[in-house]
């Protein structure tokens, strides 16, 4: 009985002990500053404005957007993408037109229009901001694509 | 006074009664007309517009996303400043054409927001009519091909612009949907929805 009530305090002073350690080393995402504190603000990153299309990096990648998507809308009744880049619309709007691949629904089943798995653009094709890669990278393409 | 004597009074008007007939006439109708305008202008504002229901939570609430809401140089268009013409006789007869939209507020025509999205179509298409027919009036109060700087503007848009301007079109041609949701688009343009050409 005595020695367990030891064995707990040694160990509340243990815990205690590494817990505050512990606590010292832990940074939050936001770096290590107190919870009162005003964190530092985000810089929004911008939009790169309208350019050329953007090589592939591997060959498998679903080509970037090179223009802005701001306000664009996807949903069931529109789709803004497909306005210009549709089969029906990609000459008369100088636009890639959308790949053909994009027809065939999960079973393979070729359809005469975009499948309903591929309507949704913006899940593959992103825009891109001008911001700096976070890590370093030194990811280099396959002989195919890269010159 | 005798009623014979105010008689003769009405048919032989004296100098100073025909003046301030006049007078009053005059001030009269500065206050009526001032009256009317004002009254016509508290009608011609987005807290008068949104004060329907219908307005508030159906077109309102999408144009809050828009641009025309919210952007860089905080400049707002109000529903006015789009769907109320400014020269004064196109003014008003759009005015005497609202009194069709007070009815159907009584008859509760679109007083739910399923009542509201079945008519979307139709209500869209109305807006897009007329603004092809006055070739987007409202729109060049404050967007004018002649005020362009197409150096400023981004390369799909000078693009797409200089062609607007070859072939004549008007904004609403292409600038759908910009301020409100778009009706299911299915009937109008399938290649907006499916990207399949037209029936």
């Amino acid at each position: 009985m005595k020695k367990s009530l030891v064995m707990g305090i040694v160990m509340t002073f243990v815990l205690g002990f590494t817990s505050q350690a512990y606590s010292e080393n832990v940074q939050s995402l936001r770096g290590a500053s107190d919870l009162d504190s005003k964190s530092n603000q985000v810089v929004v990153k911008r939009n790169i404005p309208d350019r050329d299309p953007i090589e592939r990096d591997y060959v498998q990648q679903p080509p970037l957007v090179p223009h802005k998507t701001d306000g664009y809308k996807i949903n069931l009744k529109f789709n803004k993408c497909l306005t210009c880049h549709s089969w029906t619309n990609y000459k008369e709007a100088g636009a890639t037109k959308i790949s053909q691949t994009h027809f065939a629904d999960r079973g393979n089943n070729v359809m005469a229009n975009v499948a309903a798995r591929r309507y949704f653009c913006d899940q593959c094709h992103v825009p891109q901001a001008d911001a700096e890669p976070l890590v370093e990278n030194e990811f280099i393409p396959v002989r195919a694509i890269h010159k | 006074m005798s009623i014979n004597s105010i008689l003769e009074k009405l048919k032989r008007p004296g100098a100073a009664s025909l003046g301030s007939l006049l007078i009053g006439g005059f001030v009269a109708g500065i206050v009526f007309w001032g009256g009317f305008n004002t009254a016509m202008e508290a009608t011609n504002t987005e807290t008068f517009c949104i004060s329907c229901h219908e307005m508030e939570e159906n077109v309102y609430k999408e144009y809050q996303d828009t641009i025309h809401y919210a952007n860089r140089t905080g400049v707002r268009a109000t529903c006015p400043d789009c769907h109320v013409p400014k020269p004064w006789i196109h003014k008003i007869v759009r005015k005497i054409q609202a009194s069709n939209e007070v009815f159907h507020k009584v008859l509760g025509t679109i007083d739910t927001p399923e009542k509201f999205e079945a008519k979307r179509l139709k209500l869209a298409q109305n807006v897009w009519r007329v603004m092809k027919e006055t070739d987007s009036r409202e729109c060049r109060n404050c967007h004018n091909f002649d005020s362009m700087d197409f150096t400023y503007q981004q390369r799909r848009a000078v693009r797409q612009h200089s062609k607007g301007i070859d072939e004549g079109k008007t904004c609403i041609d292409c600038h759908k949907g910009i301020a409100h949701s778009l009706p299911a688009m299915y009937e109008v343009d399938p290649s907006a929805v499916t990207g399949a050409a037209g029936h």
